[in-house]
């Protein structure tokens, strides 16, 4: 076995794991598509209100690599193209397709491929674009997109290290869909000609771990069990215990000849090479305190959340936040009805005892905690420091932008300071300052140049007014000149 | 159904700020016991007279401030400061003592300067070296344990019988001294490292600044020793006499006014024991622990500035 290594930091946190099966989600009412997929990119709808799709059609397209097509989940007629609250931090409304459900569920005619290796790297890439896969561990990145790389790419990662302890869906897909992972694995290794294949686990998975050992058999892919140290889930943390190379700060996976797949997203480009379907469901862990039967949902993309907790048994009493994630990263939601997106793994209700309820704030005191667990190594303190005071600059020198927002600072910090919300809104001021400096700067070189362009020609008319003269004398005195014999 | 909003993450704390002093005062009852065990009732009196003044001084200084004052209470610092204070100055003391170093102690070198998280300077030391210069009188007459009289530490009797000539041999047959340091003293010693090794076994300390402080006084003793034992005392005698241990594993430890990264406390502790060293051997005080502590406050932002982790930048 691989000797791994140890990424600085992390925080051993108790795993809240699943034990009951996968069950697929009924048919809802309505499902909603945000046509926002990243930051400032969206989809365009190729659909108009009235419309019938059937399930896998396409309903939006993509405009740039940071976008993918959105399909449709399910048959049924589009309501309405009309703003909806989506799933993002600031819990605002934004323009989503509605489709109504029809219940008969009829789907796209799909186009099966038995022998991946027929087909060019380039036209699978295609296929996974035009699948509309993201990953799906969390970011929600398109795949096609990482996969595309000028770089020598000489180790795929399949990560099926969970990103957070209340989230199984990683795990349970393994358990039942071990085999199509690891097809899905030797699909992306053909795509990326990549040399060797590492699928990662982490070490209290062990039924996972069997199945997985079972599926891979003969082929030449290695599976390594990993430590369940949050946020071993993380692509750069989980690329330093498997290689020992901590990649440095803003370079990517790939630039070191890295990538990482989640094996959500594996299984997805499985179906969608071999089986010709489009991403339009995903697992999705259902838990939390505030849940009745925590479970794992095969869900369509698009289900609104009150859907699945219907299925769950419906929220305990004691209900008091639904967050979208984990709950070190994930987003805390105002409502229920907004729907599950590629990105969603987990939904989590959770009760006044399971959350913080929330100690007053005391200074901090200088322990280094937060330094100690981060596992990018920078110094929470410092920044929370520098950032309290405005310092942005400083806050820059001390790698702020680094920060993975991973919240081990925060559960380590004895003073219950909210450094992560703090570095945040530290990151933002910075962004806005670097826009306004961008903005005044093309302001000052607009300026600048119409002074210079002013001055030329002012330059030129003198000049003009000049030669005018000139020749105006030189005439005269022609002129004289020609007189004067007279 | 609707839901309030916060950000991540919604994971509970694992520690908090009244946890780490409760644990650091659970810690120095190993040393209460065989203080009270050697110099009886006044200890005890001490330790009252110190503790209420500063919670009393905390309440009045946080009332000034607009701060929440059972919240600062409990978080306990000020009773952690009180108590080692009181721990350090002779038992025999008079009353005025105790509560005006407490009083210097909250007030001026932890309040003045921004409260709990802000004040450079340890308070328990500060307001030790305040009650030293001030009175050097009354801070240096221990009781002899199980009597009434008083006389000179250890440490301060063999400064003197150096300085007039005597060897360290000489010296060690005096009954002020005990099996390697101070009589009885060793007891106290132990006890802190008790208490010390607890604090490390639960991880409300790391070991970083203790072992470096304990290097930092150990390798210049030994050398010295290895050099001339007549006229210098052994290393076991400068880590058990004195409040060696209680400054590596109690005071020393303080992160406020200790360096952050574990780099930066192992500097941190190298300089204050071996500060220790400097100032016992060649200082005008036996006592050195407060000063060095002090001195070494002075470079703990420096420290951690050249310290920063490779990918911070220097700018």
């Amino acid at each position: 076995m691989t000797k791994l290594a140890h990424f600085h930091g992390g925080l051993e946190l108790a795993a809240h794991t699943l034990s009951a099966p996968i069950i697929d989600s009924s048919l809802p009412e309505e499902l909603i598509y945000p046509l926002l997929q990243r930051a400032n990119s969206y989809a365009t709808p190729t659909v108009k209100i009235g419309d019938y799709v059937l399930k896998g059609q396409i309903i939006a397209s993509a405009n740039s690599p940071f976008t993918t097509p959105v399909h449709a989940a399910s048959s049924g007629i589009v309501k309405s193209i009309e703003p909806r609250i989506i799933a993002h931090p600031s819990n605002l409304a934004d323009d989503c397709i509605v489709i109504e459900t029809d219940g008969l569920d009829e789907a796209l005619a799909s186009s099966p491929c038995f022998d991946y290796q027929q087909e060019t790297p380039e036209n699978l890439r295609t296929k996974i674009h035009q699948a509309g896969i993201v990953g799906l561990g969390g970011a929600a990145f398109p795949t096609a997109t990482k996969l595309t790389t000028k770089q020598d790419i000489h180790t795929l990662i399949i990560n099926g290290a969970e990103c957070e302890p209340y989230i199984s869906c990683d795990a349970s897909l393994i358990l039942q869909k071990a085999t199509e992972i690891v097809q899905g694995a030797l699909i992306l290794q053909y795509i990326l000609q990549a040399k060797h294949c590492i699928i990662a686990v982490e070490e209290n998975m062990p039924q996972a771990t069997q199945a997985l050992k079972q599926a891979i058999n003969a082929h030449s892919i290695q599976l390594t069990p990993v430590p369940a140290i949050y946020p071993t889930g993380g692509e750069r943390q989980l690329i330093q215990v498997l290689s020992g190379t901590k990649l440095p700060t803003k370079s990517r996976p790939a630039e070191y000849g890295f990538i990482c797949q989640n094996v959500g997203t594996t299984y997805a480009v499985y179906q969608a090479i071999i089986q010709g379907l489009a991403l339009t469901e995903r697992i999705i862990t259902v838990t939390g305190k505030g849940i009745k039967q925590p479970q794992n949902i095969r869900t369509r993309i698009g289900t609104p959340i009150k859907h699945l907790i219907t299925q769950s048994g419906g929220y305990s009493k004691d209900v008091q936040r639904l967050i979208m994630g984990g709950s070190m990263m994930g987003i805390a939601l105002n409502s229920d009805e907004i729907a599950v997106t590629k990105a969603s793994n987990c939904i989590l209700a959770m009760t006044s005892d399971e959350l913080e309820n929330k100690p007053v704030e005391m200074p901090c005191i200088r322990c280094g905690d937060c330094a100690t667990v981060c596992p990018e190594e920078l110094l929470p303190q410092q920044l929370y420091w520098y950032g309290r005071s405005e310092q942005l600059e400083q806050c820059q020198d001390y790698q702020l932008f680094s920060c993975i927002e991973c919240g081990c600072c925060d559960v380590a910090c004895p003073s219950h300071i909210p450094l992560v919300q703090q570095f945040r809104a530290a990151k933002g001021a910075i962004i806005i300052k670097e826009k306004q400096v961008e903005q005044a700067n093309l302001a000052k070189a607009r300026f600048q140049n119409q002074q210079q362009r002013r001055a030329r020609e002012e330059q030129e008319q003198l000049a003009k007014a000049e030669k005018r003269k000139a020749t105006i004398e030189k005439m005269k005195a022609a002129s004289l000149a020609k007189k004067k014999p007279l | 159904m609707q839901f309030p909003t916060s950000s991540s993450p919604f994971s509970p704390s694992s520690n908090t700020v009244n946890r780490v002093m409760l644990q650091v005062l659970l810690a120095l009852l190993p040393a209460i016991g065989i203080m009270f065990w050697l110099f009886g009732d006044a200890l005890l009196i001490q330790l009252l007279l110190a503790c209420s003044t500063a919670l009393l001084a905390e309440s009045y200084m946080l009332w000034l401030r607009k701060k929440p004052i059972k919240m600062h209470l409990l978080d306990l610092s000020a009773l952690v400061s009180a108590v080692l204070l009181a721990l350090a100055i002779p038992t025999i003391t008079p009353w005025w003592i105790s509560i005006s170093g407490t009083l210097f102690a909250i007030i001026i070198a932890k309040h003045l300067y921004g409260g709990l998280g802000y004040n450079p300077f340890n308070p328990a030391m500060a307001g030790y070296v305040f009650l030293l210069i001030s009175f050097p009188q009354q801070m240096t007459a221990w009781a002899v344990p199980f009597d009434v009289i008083s006389s000179a530490t250890v440490l301060d009797y063999t400064k003197t019988q150096l300085g007039l000539g005597f060897s360290v041999h000489e010296i060690s047959t005096s009954p002020l001294f005990g099996y390697l340091a101070g009589k009885d003293w060793e007891y106290i010693s132990l006890a802190y490292l008790l208490g010390g090794l607890w604090l490390l076994q639960r991880k409300i300390i790391s070991w970083h600044i203790p072992a470096a402080v304990l290097l930092g006084l150990t390798i210049p003793a030994l050398t010295a020793y290895l050099i001339d034992s007549t006229q210098f005392t052994s290393p076991l005698f400068h880590l058990l006499s004195g409040a060696t241990f209680c400054c590596a594993f109690f005071i020393a430890t303080d992160p406020v006014t200790a360096a952050t990264s574990n780099k930066g406390r192992l500097i941190f502790g190298v300089l204050i024991g071996s500060l220790i060293y400097i100032i016992r051997t060649w200082g005008g005080y036996p006592d050195a622990i407060a000063f060095a502590v002090l001195l070494a406050n002075l470079g703990a932002p420096s420290i951690d500035y050249y310290t920063r982790p490779k990918q911070v930048k220097l700018s």
